[in-house]
């Protein structure tokens, strides 16, 4: 087990620092941060000065390591466009983010399983059908489509619930909550539910799928024979082996959706940090994208950690090194 | 126990049927035409992509040449007369561009871009797989580690991030020209992944069969053997991915270019019509953002519904 | 007169395709009666199988019984709603299924699910129930039962997993057995004892057994009656000596003369004395193949000693011109490594090959004699084979290959002689492969081994996957094709039967060792090896027929 840990953490080590790099080519490279900073009216030797400050002309292993020993104490400069320390915007943003992307996690996870079983075991029932149906369109509608259906229907004609925004918050110390007003809440009812629409489909497909797949073994039909009863079969059984290969995949989409909030902040103008991406590349804004990548990176290589040690604790056939023995 | 001579089963003499005439035989048209949904589904496609590609000769108007545009025509309502006199089937919008026109081209470089990217993402997609399959080893580890990776990224944060790269890289004044390309690029670069990695495992099975054995006993040259001997064998679940992956393709370029971020201005998708449209959805003018937003979802859902009937249909389990 | 446990008249059982109906089994009749074993043999597509399934009630979608009747002590059970249908299955009839390792959900012990399944159907509470189980497994052979109840199934190797299935099927006491190909996917040695697992637990705890298997030598050894099938209908029944001894039908009688057995038979190769090594067209020096096990990938990259795993221990052996060499052995015991390693797919780690005076692994000087003299047929008829090749390209890819014929016509005309040589019509070659049956595959796949015009051919389990009457044709053109073109072969089987048959000397491979080697004689009647000893005496053979 342990040189299992350590393996996977080498390997994440590895992707670590490669992400890392790319930033970094990305954070050097492109375009020219001096004459971001300095704007138009300043001279050539204002500009070799803050050369100098930035440390921009040591040789480049030099410059990669302190751009890595910098970000791992969290610093990452300057936004270009907003005029603050790149690590202090992401973590205001990042409350709304992590509020988000755990409603519509949860959403979609509690719902993709339900619908995904039930469709398994109902395959030729006319609400199967619809169901089926129904998410084929969802994975052809674009979430901000979705978003916007939402927007049109729920805040503008029915006014029931607000279109913008994330309503009042309240300061705990570093974090600042909208889940304990009554407003934070209701601002995050639809933005959540368009989250968490593709994710749905897709994990409802998933479940469906594996469960079909299982139910089709042999050790479903053998398990038939003995005379266990339908209900058994389904959900001890079935249920068991298919949430294996759906706990993988079901924890790396947790992952993007972090990334996909930033469709969804975007027209929903919720103050994430997806939204703070997205104006951040339209402008060039390169500190924040360089930190942004390097974020995202870090929450996907811990998912995929976490996700390979629960698939070792659920499978006792990893546990044993797959030995088949004879 | 006697010896009796055991007689040879009987010889199968061929019929000589035309490969045409078997293919019509065959599993896949049968479930075509026994399949409602797919039949509609592919002609809603045809249509649509009929639409995109004759534009510049079957649109009314030519909704970006300023000197045809009156903006007397704004704002006019589906089927009806503008102020200026002249009819608009799906009205127009504040600049007085027809929105009829408006979705044919902008469908045009929808399709254009989800095409192409997806066409890169396959090249790219099969053949590194092909590669990882057969090779194995080293260059399996790594082709596959990169995939992993890539694949847990969504293909929309890695098209923004090449997307602001490029802008950082490009001058100004090529920005725009160089926009559309960039764009396939981004997109086809986000999605090569999953191609990569159906190809690489569909090639680790055909790699095991005998028939590969044989022809590697016989000396072939193993890109020889790849291109003649597995390549057609992998194709199958390449179609159906790629169907779903023209799909998704469509679906972020429609994204990248609501966020702005996708193709310029002057040649608006389907995505940039409906952000402009989203400004006046909530004054009432409504058009403006439904009829692209339909023509977007019905492209989408009709390839998805082909890809999804292929899949079945190409699944020797499900027969 | 007893009452039989089982009674079928007159079952069909149909699938509707798109246009049609595919009758599987068509009008079936036989008994079972109370504590008898009862064969039910027949090839591929006979309707043995789907027959099990349906008195068992678990015919797969879209099948159904269409007729008949199926009767258990008395009472009829096929046309109980679902419902009844569960409640019979374990309780009153059990089922094992061909194999071990699929039959058994990976992620539960094999405790827990002999503990549920008894839970299900007796009225014990959970300690009583573990008790149960660990004495069926004792009773099934599992040493250590109290401890290794809480193993997973892949902790066990394959027969030891059979013998858990088969407690689980007798662990509610049903009256009926029905045993689908029990053994086929088990070693040859294991088969014997498995079978014997079968036959005790079934008998101790008075249930009968309708025993479904293609193998006859199984059936020889262990049914005492036996029904013989052929495309959905019952051919013959009657006892398993009568019907093996004085079959009457002309479909029986094909098929008792199409197996082989161990037994000295008129017909087989003439021995050859022992083979002179040096002289030899074929010889095998010292051949040696080492694999490494785990790690992959990165890992390489670090530091660390490597764990090798000998496949090929030392091999030598050598095969005179125009003879058959037979190499037997079972799974795992590195036949098919020295196979690919004499073919050239496989690099040897160290030792010699030589054909003809040329060593086959010398440089690419080496490869090219290789290429000219050595070919290879294969096991599996439905992977040899590339689908979406036409037959000619198939069968001309040898040729065009080395360069032996050039112009179009000059192929077709050899393709169509080569199909004429295999006795298949030269017209088939425009077909693709999924058009022909195993056998024609087969054929198909000989006469591209010929199109290179080679002396030695490695046939690596040529027939094993073949019914056993065109198993017969298949070995028959094999003998041909060597008495006319004088070919060498180097026959790989697991199949004891299928080596005497067409052997004149063999070895004996086991973990990697070649234990023995002389005149097939010699090896099958007086075997020196424990081994061999062992293995002649584990192999259900026709001949043993009580």
């Amino acid at each position: 087990m342990l040189a299992f840990i350590a393996r996977r953490l080498f390997q994440s080590v590895i992707v670590m620092l490669a992400v890392a790099f790319i930033a970094f080519m990305v954070f050097r490279y492109v375009g020219d941060p001096v004459s971001s900073m300095l704007g138009q009216d300043s001279t050539l030797a204002d500009h070799e000065a803050l050369r100098e400050r930035l440390g921009l002309n040591e040789p480049f292993y030099v410059q990669f390591f302190t751009f890595v020993g910098n970000a791992l104490q969290g610093q990452f400069g300057i936004s270009y466009r907003l005029q603050q320390p790149v690590s202090q915007l992401i973590m205001e943003r990042l409350p709304a983010t992590i509020e988000l992307a755990f409603a519509s996690a949860s959403i979609a996870l509690v719902l993709g399983v339900v619908l995904g079983i039930y469709t398994a075991l109902r395959p030729r029932a006319f609400s199967t059908g619809v169901i089926m149906t129904a998410s084929l369109i969802g994975v052809s509608l674009p979430t901000f489509l979705i978003g916007i259906g939402l927007i049109y229907v729920f805040a503008v004609e029915l006014k029931v619930l607000p279109s913008f925004g994330r309503g009042e918050v309240i300061d705990l110390g570093w974090w600042r909550t909208g889940l304990l007003t009554e407003s934070g809440l209701r601002s995050l009812i639809l933005p959540a539910i368009t989250l968490s629409l593709f994710q749905l489909t897709l994990i409802m497909r998933l479940v469906r799928a594996e469960m079909l797949e299982v139910l089709r073994t042999d050790y479903v039909r053998f398990a038939r024979a003995r005379g266990l009863s339908q209900r058994a079969i389904n959900f001890g059984h079935a249920l068991k082996n298919t949430m294996v290969p759906v706990i993988t995949i079901t924890g790396l989409q947790l992952g993007s959706v972090i990334a996909f909030a930033i469709i969804t902040e975007t027209v929903f103008q919720w103050p994430g940090v997806g939204s703070l991406f997205v104006n951040s590349v339209a402008v060039v804004d390169v500190p924040v994208m360089a930190a942004y990548l390097v974020f995202v990176a870090l929450v996907f290589v811990v998912i995929n950690l976490i996700v390979d040690i629960l698939y070792f604790i659920v499978d006792p056939r990893l546990r044993d090194g797959a030995k088949s023995g004879r | 126990m006697t010896d009796l001579p055991h007689s040879p089963e009987q010889p199968v003499v061929a019929a000589k049927t035309s490969r045409w005439k078997n293919f019509l035989k065959s599993d896949i048209v049968w479930s075509y035409r026994h399949s409602p949904v797919t039949i509609v589904a592919s002609i809603v496609a045809l249509v649509l992509i009929l639409m995109a590609v004759f534009a510049p000769w079957l649109a009314p108007y030519d909704p970006f040449n300023p000197a045809t545009l009156n903006l007397m025509d704004g704002f006019t309502a589906p089927n009806s007369n503008s102020f200026g006199g002249r009819y608009f089937i799906l009205g127009t919008d504040n600049q007085g561009r027809d929105v009829l026109s408006t979705i044919m081209y902008g469908s045009r470089v929808s399709l254009f871009v989800g095409f192409s990217a997806t066409l890169f993402a396959m090249v790219m997609g099969v053949g590194l797989g092909l590669v990882a399959g057969y090779l194995g080893g080293i260059w399996d580890a790594i082709i596959m580690r990169v995939a992993d990776v890539q694949l847990s990224f969504p293909a929309i944060l890695i098209a923004l991030l090449i997307f602001g790269v490029a802008r950082g890289l490009i001058p100004p004044n090529q920005q725009e020209s160089a926009a559309i390309w960039v764009l396939i690029l981004a997109i086809g670069l986000a999605n090569w992944a999953q191609f990569a990695r159906t190809v690489r495992g569909a090639t680790m099975v055909e790699r095991q069969k005998d028939y590969v054995s044989a022809a590697r006993i016989l000396g072939v040259n193993p890109f020889i053997i790849l291109l003649r001997h597995v390549l057609p064998n992998v194709m199958g679940p390449v179609l159906v991915i790629g169907t779903i992956g023209l799909a998704l393709a469509i679906i972020e370029e429609a994204t990248l270019s609501y966020l702005g971020v996708g193709v310029p201005p002057t040649q608006p998708s389907l995505g940039t019509l409906i952000r402009i449209g989203q400004q006046f959805l909530f004054s009432g003018e409504w058009w403006i953002l439904l009829f692209p937003a339909v023509t977007l979802v019905l492209l989408a859902l009709s390839v998805n519904l082909l890809g999804d009937w292929l899949r079945d249909a190409l699944n020797p389990k499900l027969r | 007169m007893t009452e039989p446990v089982l009674s079928i008249k007159d079952l069909v059982v149909e699938f509707p395709f798109r246009n049609d109906v595919f009758r599987a089994v068509d009008g079936v009749s036989f008994d079972i009666m109370p504590g008898e074993v009862l064969g039910v043999v027949g090839e591929s597509g006979a309707g043995k199988s789907m027959t099990g399934s349906a008195v068992i009630g678990l015919i797969e979608r879209p099948g159904h019984i269409a007729a008949g009747e199926i009767r258990l002590k008395g009472e009829r059970i096929d046309n109980l709603p679902e419902e009844a249908k569960a409640k019979l299955r374990g309780r009153r009839i059990g089922m094992v299924f061909q194999d071990p390792l699929t039959s058994l959900n990976p992620l539960y012990t094999i405790g827990e699910q002999l503990i549920e399944t008894i839970r299900t159907h007796l009225p014990l509470n959970e300690a009583e129930a573990r008790q149960k189980a660990i004495d069926l497994l004792s009773e099934a052979g599992i040493p250590k039962a109290a401890e290794r109840i809480d193993s997973y199934p892949h902790q066990f190797s394959g027969g030891m997993r059979q013998r858990v299935v088969i407690a689980l099927a007798i662990a509610a006491e049903p009256e009926l057995i029905i045993a689908d190909e029990p053994t086929s996917a088990l070693d040859v040695s294991v088969q014997a004892q498995i079978i014997k697992v079968l036959k005790k637990l079934c008998a101790n705890h008075g249930a009968a057994v309708m025993l479904i298997t293609h193998d006859m030598g199984v059936i020889a050894q262990t049914a005492d009656r036996m029904v013989v099938m052929h495309q959905g209908r019952v051919v013959e029944t009657g006892t398993v000596g009568d019907i093996i001894r004085r079959p009457q039908e002309p479909y029986t009688i094909k098929l008792i003369n199409s197996i082989p057995t161990i037994q000295r038979q008129a017909g087989d190769v003439t021995p050859a004395e022992a083979a002179n090594d040096d002289g030899a067209y074929v010889q095998v020096k010292h051949l040696v193949r080492d694999f490494e096990i785990g790690g992959g990938g990165f890992l390489k990259l670090l530091p660390g000693k490597v764990e090798m795993f000998r496949a090929v221990n030392d091999v030598s052996f050598a095969i005179e011109k125009g003879k058959t060499f037979g190499l037997v052995g079972e799974s795992g015991s590195g036949k098919s490594t020295c196979a690919k390693m004499i073919v050239g797919l496989l690099r040897p780690t160290s030792g010699q090959i030589t054909v003809d005076g040329h060593d086959i692994w010398a440089g690419g000087a080496g490869h090219k004699e290789r290429r000219k003299r050595v070919q290879m047929i294969f096991q599996d008829p439905y992977a040899s084979l590339n689908p979406r090749w036409r037959v000619a390209d198939i069968i001309a890819e040898p040729m065009r290959t080395l360069g032996i014929a050039r112009n179009r016509t000059e192929v077709d005309h050899r393709v169509a002689e080569l199909l004429t040589r295999v006795r298949l019509d030269p017209s088939v070659m425009r077909k693709f492969p999924h058009e022909f049956s195993g056998g024609q595959r087969q054929r198909i796949a000989i006469a591209r081994a010929l199109s290179s015009q080679p002396e030695f051919i490695v046939c690596d389990e040529p027939t094993s996957a073949l019914d056993v009457s065109v198993q017969a044709q298949v070995l028959d053109l094999m003998q041909e094709l060597q008495d006319e073109f004088g070919l060498t072969y180097l026959l790989i089987s697991h199949n004891l039967a299928v080596v005497r048959q067409m052997s004149s000397a063999v070895g004996v491979l086991h973990n990697g060792v070649l234990v023995e080697k002389g005149p097939t004689d010699a090896i099958f009647d007086n075997p020196q090896a424990d081994y061999t000893r062992m293995l002649l005496d584990a192999v259900p053979d026709i001949s043993r027929v009580a």
